[in-house]
């Protein structure tokens, strides 16, 4: 039978009327409704938003995602989705889509201060090239920059970063993954050595506690909640426990919920590590034979500027204390000072540092953590006494404690999100690996992701300012090497000198000495902190920013030429989520009008670089490494044409088009039939999805990092693969004898990560032995202290401001709020407090109000009930809305180790606009 | 079983009682108001949507003569259902299903319509229950209208979850759209004073799934072999979002 779309949806329609108002339902409406299904053609997807990675299958008809439904073989979901899942198919489809290239012209030419007119692709990359040659030609690889993402596919990330780092030999590329999970990276490289998770999702099933420690899953991870929910109900000694600045929905389901104090999680981590001490739980057998003791600098400042050049007059005396700080009394118990001591932040360059320290000394480390120190510091809710606190923090300790309890701690961006983020994840290590419950199945501490591809792309492909694929770093020589001899490129050519990490391409933008920016799936000027200051630098300084993305959002209003950019279905893809599981998929339609893949823009725009372009000297400020000249990037022309090149080449066909690659040729049997509008369009012949994965798997193939070859990814019966795949075979539990075929028989656990295995040896105070000692396939249990945040409440600014999600909306809401059911749901973002505090204030729920820090203020609408419950002294309000650009308000303090923002606590006032 | 003669004259009645008192002018009034929509009526088996309904309807009173178990009766004055029309109360008496469907069989306007071929297949209303005030979503015992349900299983089924206050399982009775005919035996049956499940119009009370989405579990799929890519689009010829980007400051 044959029934167009239009008849098509009257029928379903009449099927669904009739049905619904008594008449016998008309069979051959329905009929005809069931013949218009059995044309739909089905594929297997991931959801585009979250780092759960549930799957979804697709149905297409006529070029348009027709629908779309939970994969009930996807392990992760099993069929089920969240409301931001049930809408994939309907995020393609919003009214503003991006279909053409605009750039800013007046009469007819580019002009900053012009408006946006339409422009061909070839006078976009024309333009674009123009600019980036100005700014390449002046400031050399460092004034470029690019902001990247954690929802970058695999192959969309792996681009990106060999064209920066290969190409143009800049390290100038970071993802907003920084902004998401650099702190839990900085826990895995230090403490295991290698990056990632070593369980997996069905932990959640296998143990007897969730511990989240500022992790809404509810909201945030709705489908791996509704794993821990049932496991709640269904196994009698499951215990959750909510961790949290003010109460969300997690806590509906938690057996203890616990308030804290912003950045108390630290102390409260460490009066955990003090019981388990003094209890003597320590599980020795274990702790000697795979773990050493360590800590670090504790003068490490808070990863703002270390100058007030460029600060607002109201926000110099918080950035005064980037260079030193005065104690107050709880950091002075917890590090072990006097209160009022001046600390000078002298570790601001080398906060990484880190040494062994003996057991006696982790144990004088943990030693002020009491009961009832710990309990007056992080108390977080001012109607709770103390009693209860104290109550609730032994019955925390306890359920980590208790033999034979297994437990699980969950943690996202309260954690990472945070001045000593990096600390946080791990000293959340350091009780799992004291009690022997880190590697067992149901027990580990368990570092959830927020992105779709933070794992699979920003972390794996290493999309970041410092890393290269597959866990390596452009500072180690070998690690260049090896990338430079993959990519089949001179010695010399990888840039040793880290790049700007995000915030600080924003801080490079607003101080001149980056004057080329290109944004790709991601939205960074309403997603950083401190956003007035950026705003300014992108519309005021001399610069040129291009933004990719299918819709209009800040970053594009703030651009000065906009890509229009395919989204997820209307290109080929793979993601890795926050179980090590990489999942591909196929292009199921069109992009519309003359919207392009990302990888499509990438490789057109290295097609207009020649290779002699970037192989001479070039300079490089503050570079020095060795085998390298001060401030410089050798000229590599010499050895490349010993290689065979002529400098003719262009970047196109030396980094991407390249004989190996184009020996997958395009079209290829895996397609099925679908398109490849990236290949079509190229119109070279060639699979550059599935070349450029398979180039980039090398990377970890034979290193921890395996991934299978990209045809198994897309059979039929496979929905992902948990890395590392070694002979065909997933690994469920990393670092366990039997489970990872990295571990040698005999070793029953081996930390085989092969990062910062040598260090030297001190105390608590500092390096004392500088001889590097290297403790290979061990693991590290930090002690590291409570430190207070650099800004908090006064009689000026007296709330605390945290920011966070809402289940309808995804990051900056470009996608879910063109979808009208999500919009309709959560229209706009609200500013969450405390009943009394809004009394106090002379503030009524909906009331329209000012929020007001030293670095901005916006208007927001007062809620005092709904989702979330504010204690006496906190607001929050989420970040989707544009129209509510709370980043203007927030403070651009980062770890200092990971460079990670912490958006969970600034200081503000609230008052009635 | 009552008497057809009796019925006869008490629907007569019913029609008189409403001349009687209002006059035919005003009849022809009610008629004229009421016969636009009675969302909340519960129409005998086989009725058209409720707009056709009403006006293929001519109030004749056969259906309810022919009902042998004094279900259904004519609408009063006030009442939900044009006046005169068939409707019925299931609190009072439900539809017992009768596998001849005389009522339909009476019509002789077609408002009640012939397509209607097994009663199984009328969509007469749809019963909802009131958890808060089901007994067995309380958790006791209960279930009379799963139990009661002429199609039951397919209309009404009982699921058991874990209940957290004791160690006892719930049996919560729920309702399937797809087999339920609001035929109202289980709201007649229910034990509490208030009818907990109670039968409504569907539309009233149904709502419905986008289009865009199938429940995966419950939709077989398999991936297409030899897919058809569609055709591309062409760029609109005014660009969108271009008021948004050119306009107003951040």
């Amino acid at each position: 039978m044959s029934i167009n779309r239009r008849e098509f949806l009257k029928s379903s329609v009449a099927a669904s009327a009739a049905a619904a108002v008594g008449m016998p339902i008309a069979r051959n409406a329905v009929a005809a409704a069931k013949a218009a299904e059995a044309d739909w053609q089905w594929d297997k997807g991931v959801c585009r938003f979250c780092g759960t990675g549930c799957g979804i299958m697709i149905a297409t008809k006529d070029g348009k995602i027709v629908a779309t439904k939970g994969d009930p073989d996807a392990p992760v979901n099993k069929g089920l989705n969240c409301i931001k899942g049930y809408f994939n198919g309907k995020i393609l489809y919003g009214k503003d889509r991006l279909t053409q290239p605009l750039l800013r012209m007046t009469d007819g030419k580019f002009d900053k201060n012009g408006k946006f007119e339409p422009v061909t692709w070839e006078q976009a990359f024309d333009e674009m090239e123009k600019q980036f040659r100005r700014a390449y030609g002046e400031l050399g690889p460092t004034g470029i920059g690019v902001f990247g993402s954690g929802q970058y596919t695999v192959q969309e990330g792996y681009v990106a970063a060999k064209l920066l780092k290969a190409g143009f030999r800049s390290n100038n590329i970071d993802p907003n993954a920084r902004h998401c999970m650099a702190s839990a990276v900085v826990g895995f490289f230090q403490v295991f050595g290698i990056d990632e998770p070593s369980g997996n999702y069905d932990d959640i099933e296998r143990t007897d506690a969730a511990v989240l420690w500022g992790a809404n899953m509810a909201e945030m991870h709705p489908i791996l909640w509704s794993r821990i929910a049932d496991r709640r109900l269904t196994h009698d000694k499951m215990k959750v426990v909510n961790l949290t600045t003010y109460r969300n929905m997690s806590s509906d389901l938690a057996d203890l919920e616990i308030i804290f104090k912003p950045q108390t999680d630290l102390a409260i981590q460490n009066y955990i590590l003090r019981e388990i001490v003094k209890r003597d739980a320590v599980d020795w057998d274990f702790v000697n034979k795979h773990c050493v003791f360590a800590t670090g600098p504790v003068d490490i400042g808070y990863g703002m500027r270390n100058t007030d050049k460029y600060a607002f007059e109201s926000e110099k005396d918080i950035q005064a204390k980037e260079n030193s700080a005065v104690l107050d009394k709880y950091e002075a118990v917890a590090m072990r000072r006097k209160e009022g001591d001046v600390m000078e932040m002298k570790h601001t360059k080398a906060p990484l540092a880190h040494w062994t320290i003996d057991y006696e000394e982790f144990k004088r480390g943990v030693e002020p953590y009491t009961l009832d120190f710990v309990a007056e510091l992080s108390k977080g809710d001012p109607d709770e006494s103390l009693d209860d606190f104290k109550k609730k923090l032994q019955e925390l300790a306890e359920i980590y404690i208790e033999q034979g309890r297994k437990v699980v701690s969950f943690w996202t961006m309260g954690f990472n999100q945070h001045q000593r983020g990096s600390w946080v994840n791990e000293n959340m290590y350091a009780i799992h690996l004291l009690l022997n419950k880190q590697t067992s199945p149901g027990s580990t501490a368990y570092s959830l992701t927020g992105q779709p591809s933070a794992c699979g792309t920003a972390r794996e492909v290493g999309t970041f300012a410092h890393r290269l694929p597959a866990d390596t770093v452009v500072m180690l020589k070998p690690h260049r090497e090896n990338a430079e001899k993959l990519w089949k490129l001179p010695t010399g050519t990888v840039n040793p000198k880290v790049g700007s990490h995000i915030t600080k391409l924003m801080r490079d933008l607003e101080d001149g000495s980056v004057k080329f920016a290109w944004v790709q799936v991601n939205n960074p000027f309403q997603a950083t902190a401190n956003a007035n200051h950026w705003i300014k630098a992108a519309r005021e300084m001399d610069n040129f920013i291009v933004v990719s993305d299918p819709y209009p959002g800040i970053s594009a209003k703030v651009a000065d030429l906009i890509l229009p950019s395919s989204m997820i279905f209307e290109k080929w893809g793979a993601y890795g989520n926050a179980e090590r599981r990489t999942q591909m998929w196929r292009q199921q339609v069109a992009a519309p009008g003359q919207a392009r893949s990302d990888v499509w823009q990438m490789l057109e725009f290295s097609k207009r670089f020649k290779y002699k372009d970037v192989w001479g000297e070039l300079k490089v400020p503050g570079l020095k490494a060795e085998g390298f000249e001060d401030g410089k990037l050798p000229d590599v022309s010499a050895a490349a044409k010993a290689m065979g090149y002529t400098g003719e080449e262009s970047l196109y066909e030396v980094l991407f088009a390249t004989a190996d690659n184009k020996k997958f040729a395009w079209p290829d049997d895996v397609s099925k039939g679908h398109g490849n509008q990236t290949a079509e369009l190229l119109g070279d012949g060639w699979f550059p999805e599935k070349a450029l994965f398979e180039e980039y798997a090398a990377f970890g193939r034979g290193h921890g990092h395996d991934l299978a070859p990209f045809d198994m990814y897309m059979r039929d019966d496979v929905r992902g693969l948990k890395w590392p795949v070694v002979d065909g075979k997933e690994t469920e539990y990393r670092f366990v004898e039997g489970e990872d075929p990295y571990v040698k028989e005999g070793q029953g656990v081996a930390f085989y990560g092969p990062a910062l295995k040598a260090i030297p040896a001190g105390n608590l105070d500092g390096v004392t032995d500088q001889t590097k000692t290297k403790h290979t396939d061990k693991a590290k249990i930090f002690f590291r202290p409570y430190a207070a945040p650099v800004e908090q409440p006064d009689a000026n600014y007296p709330f605390w401001l945290v920011t966070g999600r809402v289940l309808e909306h995804w990051h900056s809401g470009t996608m879910t709020r063109r979808v009208p059911e999500l919009n309709r749901a959560v229209p706009t973002a609200q500013i969450f407090m405390h009943p009394a505090d809004a009394e106090a204030q002379g503030l009524a729920r909906n009331d329209v109000v000012w929020i007001e820090s030293r670095r901005g203020k916006i208007k927001s609408i007062v809620e005092t009930q709904g989702r979330n419950t504010m204690p006496k002294g906190s607001v929050m309000v989420p970040w989707f809305d544009e129209s509510v650009f709370i980043n203007k308000v927030t403070l651009d303090a980062t770890c200092p180790m990971s460079k990670e923002t912490d958006f969970k606590k600034c200081a503000v006032k609230v008052y009635k606009a | 079983m009552a008497d057809p003669k009796r019925r006869e004259f008490i629907t007569k009645l019913a029609q008189g009682a409403a001349l009687a008192c209002s006059g035919g002018m005003v009849w022809g009034y009610l008629l004229s108001q009421q016969a636009k929509a009675s969302p909340t009526a519960i129409r005998p088996p086989g009725a058209l949507p409720e707009a056709d309904f009403n006006a293929r309807c001519i109030k004749c009173g056969q259906c309810v003569v022919a009902c042998p178990y004094d279900t259904l009766r004519l609408a009063a004055p006030g009442e939900n259902g044009a006046i005169g029309t068939p409707v019925f109360t299931p609190r009072d008496v439900p539809c017992y299903m009768c596998e001849d469907i005389p009522c339909m069989q009476a019509c002789p306007t077609g408002a009640l319509s012939e397509e209607l071929k097994d009663i199984d297949d009328s969509r007469m209303g749809l019963a909802i229950i009131d958890i808060e005030n089901c007994l067995s979503w309380q958790g006791l015992r209960c279930e009379i209208c799963y139990r009661d349900c002429p199609i039951k299983d397919k209309a009404i089924s009982i699921e058991n979850h874990p209940r957290k206050i004791s160690k006892h399982a719930f049996f919560v009775p729920l309702v399937h759209s797809d087999a339920c005919t609001g035929c109202g035996v289980c709201e007649k049956a229910c034990p509490t004073d208030e009818a907990a499940i109670r039968v409504l119009p569907a539309k009233l009370v149904q709502g419905e799934i986008g289009k865009h989405y199938r429940l995966g579990w419950k939709f077989d799929t398999e991936i297409t072999q030899d897919f058809k890519p569609g055709e591309e689009e062409d760029a609109p010829a005014v660009p969108s979002g271009l008021d948004y980007l050119n306009e107003g400051t951040l």
